[in-house]
Parts: structure tokens; C-alpha cells; sequence
């Protein structure tokens, strides 16, 4: 136990200092000495592959004009990663490496409360950040709801703050024209981390919270959370 | 950097084959060389002779004495990032190749003519037009850049002595006319031969002005500009068989055009959902069927192809038909749907089939045949217990394309390391081919070369830790009716042909 867990701290760590620069090929879990490699990735590697999906997608979040496949293919791989990640076991199986079937059982077991605490708290975390609406969103349709929380998934929010401004005046009119502007856009600091001054114009009166400052301290904060060596406090969000 | 002619740097070697070529399953091939030599004994001398195309394509004919041609037409150290090309596409008589490239720069190479005193020089290319299609622009109203990559080059059917092309990047399509000048008129009466006007009180005399040849001037003008439609970043453009419409798709919608009209589209497809948190599914390629002027498909990036039918409805957000495999269960993993999210999509020159390229499959479906496809074709299955990796590095996230050859017989599409792939689909062999300046000499047969995914490694294969995934051959195009391809890597533009002495 202590082994697995000082074993998953060190690969974290390596994925912290590296942050958003493109990884070496890290081919921790292709090496076959491993208990846990098997042809899906198992329960270990699943944390490791959350983080970097969830640093992708603040990274795709960064660019100007996201790159909406990528997005959408980030956001449903973590979907995927979040779902087995869940203590329940009614999951789409992923399959146990023959190997070593007690490693990630165990993990998962052992794993159980402190991982659920804290998916939740990031969750919330990352839809305070997202600046997503309040109301808590159903999880999308497909695969079971693995989550033990309502809140809404991180991800999911994100997509809204999408729906771009359009100058294409084909759409309806003129009112349609300013109906479809959505600048949340300039005040969530993901996109300008400098319109700290900006208010948000609501633009369909879905009230979407706006989203406080994300600086490196609260990336960082973030970071802390998911590697687990800070306690699951709140940041004092900033929230307007 | 304006590629002039005269930079581009065409060599013309030759090199003579000598010995045959024999698959590993097919029957040598027959022996025309000197030195008798077998099987995986190369001694390039003077000409070679491509093996591949030789026993893919051509089973019935002469094999002795066939040539390879390779065109380097844009030298490596050139090389910046605005030109990488990011389309190819041959016209439909294969007379005219057209690129585009990251710097929003359309170049047009023509197939050099057939002389009597240098047969051997026909099929290769030639710079015919260089013009820059896009400029990045800046949209305001978002504080975004548009970035000027040609995204989709589509030509037109001849009509006329002009050639028409599509051009787009992420949100504007183009329609260039490509035409050639050889007269210029001489002789104006209010103009002198500089071109400068004349006093008028210094004209005495009127006198017809005449056509004088001059040096052929190939210029290109854009036509009709197509703006505003989308709202997302187009990846596909497609010409209608009726040569009246062509369609645009971006993300999430698809739009027809009439060539005609530029201030409006209709919408046909439209797939973002009303709450953009419940997106899952983007569309990520298009195109019309090849004689149905009704009837298209597009792909989605879960791994679906929709079959949609104009007539049925103004709006087609119901599918006619619905193209989805099974997920295998044995396969499955995280990244599953990553790796079933389709990159393109092409009809079959028949209209019969259809083509798609998931990440590590080309698969071929029949029309009539919704619920699995009727082949399946690996192009780099060692990838797949790699796929963590290739995660890390986006390189998953590529978009390879695929072509079918004139006949339908073979498709072809790219891989890793400079690596091309064919699938004769008659015979369900397959080769893996470079294109890099350091492994082909000119005219050089192009050796099949080998992935070696674990165990021994044997001489001349590469183990799969070896490949560079910087250097990934994601367009190419195929000749209409000849067995010649273009292949770009990176900026680089390679044309291989067989042909028979």
C-alpha cells in the first residue's frame, strides 16, 4: 500500500514539474516489468492520464480559438478517466491486468474515500474556474454515472463559454446578432488574464458565475489538490 | 517567399534497376538485370525501378523496365514554417497539381508536356502559378487571429480554357481563376507604349489596336469570395456534381453554396446542440457523392458517418443512413474514442464505397452496408500500445488522410516517419513506403520498408521506438486515371510514378 502510494506520488510529481511543456515520452507504463501495464490502462495509470487530460484541457482551453475536436475529445476521455476513477464498481469494465488483478483492486479500495473527497472538491474548484452556471448539470447521457457528486463536470461548462461570437450575419437579424455574442469570453481569465476589469454582459440570461483569477498560485493550488498533499480546503474564491 | 521557377530545385536522375523485385508472398518477378541478382540485393547503378507500384497496381504488365520519378520541388533549406503544406489535390484530369501551405500560399504545378526528344521527362511537374490565396486576418469582434493555412484545396471541372479552384482556410472560401495570357493588345490611341496617357490633342490619327503573343503569363484572380458563414473552423470543402453547388462543413455546420452567390449559404447541416455544455461530437470531415448531386456523408469525431439525402429535407439533421462499427471490446481502453474519431472521409471514384481514416485503421465501407465496414486495413497497428504516449504528445490527435487510386483498387494513406502506406484491395497486399530525401535517391526504386515491432530487429527494418512522429505524411493525392502520386512531408512535395519504358 504505502509502496503503490509513494510510487504514484513520484510519477506526479514528475508530471507537476513538467506542466504544460510537451512531455518526453514517458514510458513508465509501457515498461513490462510493471505490474500494472496491460493492454487498457489500469487504475494507477488512470490519475496520472486524469491530470494530463485535465492539463490538456486548460491548455486547450488557453489558446485563443480552441481547436473544438480537440476539446471535445479531451473533455470525453476525461469523462471516461473520472468514471472508472469512481469508487462504484458499475463501470464500463476496464479490464485488470491478469498479471497483477490485487494491485488495482486494492488501489481502489484503499483509494476509495480520500479520492472521491477529493474529485469532488476539484470538481467544484474547477467549475468555480470555469465560471460555469450555478445550476449543477446532469452528466452527459452516455456511460453510467460514476460520480458520486452532483456538481457539474469541470469540462462540460467549459464548452458554453464556447459559443462565440458570431459576425456571420446570416443568422436573425440584428437582435440575433448581439443575442449570440457571448462575452464571458473576455471576463473568464482563462482567455485574458488581464480584463480583471471587465463586467460580464449576460447575454442569455443563463447568469453564469464569473469566473475569479486564475494565476499560477491557483494553478498551482489545483495541481496540489489532485497530487494530494494538501488539505481539501476551499480556496477563499475571489468569486464576484 | 514566392516560389519562383527558377528556385525550385527539380533533379532528374536515372538509374537503372538491376534485379527483380519479389514480395514476400508473390512470385519474383522477372529478371532483367546483369548480375542475376535475387531477392533483397539492391545495387543501385542508373535507373530504378519501383517495386511497389510494379506489383501493386500493375500485375499484368511489363515489369523490366519501369521508371521512378522523383520530384523534389521545394528544397529543405527553405524550409520555414509557412511552408509546410497542408493540401494536395490533382485536378480531374491529373494535368494540374495544385499545394497549399501554412502561409496561405496556393502553388500549382502542370505535368510536363510529352516531347519526342525527352520521353522520359513526361509526368514530371513543374511550377505552372504561385499565389498567395489567404492572409491571416484579425476578427475583431473576438480579438482572434484567422489564421491563413490553406485547410481544403477543391478544383472545379474544366469548362473553359481557365482552371477554377477552391481555396479555404479556417473561415473563408475562395474561388480562383487560373488562366493564361499569351496576347497583349498593341497599339491603344490614348495610350503610348508605356502606358502613360496621351494628350488627346495630340492624337491625329485612330488605328485598331492588335494582338501581339507574349511570353505565357499565368495569372491567377480570385473570383468569388465566400465569408461569413462559419462560426467554427472548416475542415472540408466539397464540389457538387451538378458543378452549381459545393458545400463547406466546419465543426458543427455544413453549409451549400451556389458559385454564384456569395452573400448567402443554406444551412444543411447543423449539429451544435442548443446547450453548448452538452457537446460530445464535432464534425470532421465532408463531402458530396461523386454523381448523386443529392447525396453526401460526413464524419463525425466519434467514429460515425451519416449518410444524408437533400431531397429529403431542407435540413438535414436526420441521417438517411448511419455508418457506426461496433467498438471491440477487446480493444477498448481510454482512448478509444480518440482513436475512432475520423479524420477523412472520400467516396470511391465508383460512388459504391466510401473510405475513412481512424487513427491507426483505413476502413471501407459499403453503402448498402451500415452496421460494419467491409474492409479494415491496419496502417500502424504497433501504435496502439503506444497510445498513452501519443496522448501525451497530441500526436493522437493527427489528422491523416486517405485517397483511393483512379480505379478503386488501391488507397493509400500516411503514417509516421515519413512513412506511406498502400493497400491493393484485389490482391490485400500492402507496402510501406518513405518519402525523405535521405533514404530515396531520384529515380531510385523506393525500397518497401519495415516497422519491427518487438524481438529481433532485423537489417534495414525500424524498431518502433526509432520512428520520428515530427515527420508524419498526413496528405496525399492520387493521380485520376495514372499511377502517379504526390506525397507532402512537411514542405517538402514528392511526386513517385511508374511508368513503362
Amino acid at each position: 500500500m504505502m509502496l503503490s502510494k509513494g510510487l504514484k506520488r513520484k510519477r506526479e510529481e514528475e508530471e507537476v514539474e513538467e506542466e504544460k511543456e510537451a512531455l518526453a515520452v514517458d514510458t513508465w507504463w509501457l515498461d513490462p516489468g510493471h505490474p500494472a501495464v496491460a493492454q487498457a490502462p489500469p487504475a494507477v495509470a488512470s490519475s496520472s492520464l486524469f491530470d494530463l487530460s485535465v492539463l490538456k484541457l486548460h491548455h486547450s482551453l488557453r489558446q485563443s480559438e480552441p481547436d473544438l475536436r480537440h476539446l471535445v475529445l479531451v473533455v470525453n476521455t476525461l469523462r471516461r478517466i473520472q468514471a472508472s476513477m469512481a469508487p462504484t464498481a458499475a463501470l464500463p469494465p476496464v479490464p485488470s491486468p491478469p498479471a497483477a488483478p490485487g494491485v488495482a483492486d486494492s488501489l481502489l479500495a484503499s483509494s476509495d474515500a480520500a479520492l472521491s473527497a477529493s474529485m469532488a472538491s476539484l470538481l467544484e474548484d474547477l467549475s468555480h474556474i470555469e465560471g460555469l452556471s450555478q445550476a449543477p448539470q446532469p452528466l452527459a447521457d452516455e456511460g453510467p454515472p460514476g460520480r458520486p457528486i452532483g456538481g457539474a463536470p469541470p469540462s462540460l461548462g467549459t464548452l458554453d463559454l464556447l459559443g462565440p461570437a458570431t459576425s456571420c450575419l446570416l443568422d436573425d437579424g440584428l437582435e440575433g446578432l448581439f443575442e449570440d455574442i457571448d462575452t464571458s469570453m473576455y471576463d473568464s481569465e482563462l482567455w485574458a488574464p488581464d480584463s480583471e476589469g471587465l463586467k460580464p454582459v449576460p447575454e442569455d440570461g443563463s447568469g453564469k458565475a464569473e469566473a475569479p483569477e486564475l494565476d499560477e498560485a491557483e494553478l498551482d493550488y489545483l495541481m496540489d489538490v489532485l497530487v494530494g498533499t494538501q488539505a481539501l480546503e476551499r480556496p477563499s474564491g475571489p468569486g464576484r | 517567399m514566392v516560389l519562383q521557377p527558377s528556385e525550385r530545385h527539380y533533379r532528374d536522375w536515372s538509374h537503372r534497376r538491376l534485379g527483380p523485385w519479389c514480395s514476400p508472398t508473390g512470385s519474383p518477378a522477372p529478371l532483367s538485370c546483369e548480375t542475376g541478382c535475387g531477392e533483397g540485393s539492391w545495387i543501385l547503378v542508373c535507373r530504378l525501378l519501383v517495386p511497389t507500384q510494379v506489383s501493386l497496381l500493375s500485375m499484368e504488365e511489363d515489369i523490366d523496365t519501369r521508371k521512378i520519378n522523383n520530384s523534389f520541388l521545394r528544397d529543405h533549406s527553405y524550409a520555414t514554417e509557412a511552408d509546410i503544406i497542408s493540401t494536395v489535390e490533382f485536378n480531374h484530369t491529373g494535368e494540374l497539381l495544385a499545394t497549399g501551405d501554412k502561409g496561405g500560399r496556393v502553388v500549382i504545378f502542370q505535368r510536363e508536356q510529352e516531347s519526342k526528344n525527352q520521353v522520359h521527362r513526361r509526368g514530371e511537374y513543374n511550377v505552372y502559378s504561385t499565389f498567395q490565396s489567404h492572409e491571416p486576418e484579425f476578427d475583431y469582434l473576438k480579438s482572434l487571429e484567422i489564421e491563413e493555412k490553406i485547410n481544403k484545396i477543391r478544383w472545379l471541372p474544366q469548362q473553359n480554357a481557365a482552371y477554377f479552384l477552391l481555396s479555404t482556410n479556417d473561415k473563408t472560401v475562395k474561388l480562383w481563376k487560373v488562366s493564361e495570357r499569351d496576347k497583349r493588345p498593341e497599339g491603344y490611341n490614348l495610350k503610348d507604349e508605356e502606358g502613360r496617357l496621351r494628350d488627346p490633342a495630340t492624337i491625329t490619327t485612330l488605328r485598331v489596336p492588335v494582338l501581339r503573343p507574349m511570353d505565357l503569363m499565368v495569372e491567377a484572380t480570385p473570383r468569388r469570395v465566400f465569408a461569413n458563414a462559419h462560426t467554427y473552423h472548416i475542415n472540408s470543402i466539397s464540389v457538387n456534381s451538378d458543378y452549381e453547388t459545393y458545400m463547406s462543413a466546419d465543426d458543427l455546420r455544413i453549409n451549400l453554396w451556389n458559385f454564384e452567390i456569395t452573400n448567402q449559404s443554406f444551412n444543411i447541416v447543423d449539429i451544435k446542440p442548443a446547450n453548448m455544455e452538452e457537446l460530445t461530437e464535432v464534425i470532421t470531415a465532408a463531402e458530396f457523392h461523386p454523381h448523386h448531386c443529392n447525396t453526401f456523408v460526413y464524419s463525425s469525431s466519434k467514429g460515425t458517418i451519416r449518410l444524408c439525402d437533400m431531397r429529403a429535407s431542407a435540413l438535414c439533421d436526420r441521417h438517411t443512413k448511419f455508418f457506426e462499427e461496433p467498438e471491440d471490446p477487446s480493444n477498448r481502453s481510454f482512448f478509444s474514442e480518440i482513436i475512432s474519431s475520423i479524420s477523412d472521409v472520400k467516396f470511391s471514384h465508383s460512388g459504391r464505397y466510401i473510405m475513412t481514416r481512424d487513427y491507426l485503421t483505413v476502413k471501407v465501407w459499403d453503402l448498402n452496408m451500415e452496421s460494419r465496414p467491409i474492409e479494415t486495413y491496419q496502417v500502424h497497428d504497433y501504435l496502439r500500445s503506444k497510445l498513452c504516449s501519443l496522448y501525451e504528445n497530441d500526436c493522437i490527435f493527427d489528422k491523416f488522410e486517405c485517397v483511393w487510386n483512379g480505379s478503386d483498387s488501391v488507397i493509400m494513406t500516411g503514417s509516421y516517419n515519413n512513412f506511406f502506406r498502400m493497400f491493393d484491395r484485389n490482391t490485400k497486399r500492402d507496402v510501406t513506403l518513405e518519402a525523405s530525401r535521405e533514404n530515396s535517391k531520384p529515380r531510385a526504386i523506393l525500397k518497401p520498408r519495415k516497422v519491427c515491432v518487438g524481438g529481433k530487429r532485423r537489417k534495414d527494418e525500424i524498431s518502433v521506438d526509432s520512428l520520428d512522429f515530427s515527420k508524419k505524411i498526413l496528405h496525399t493525392a492520387w493521380h485520376p486515371s495514372e499511377n502517379i502520386i504526390a506525397v507532402a512531408a512537411t514542405n517538402n512535395l514528392y511526386i513517385f510514378q511508374d511508368k513503362v519504358n
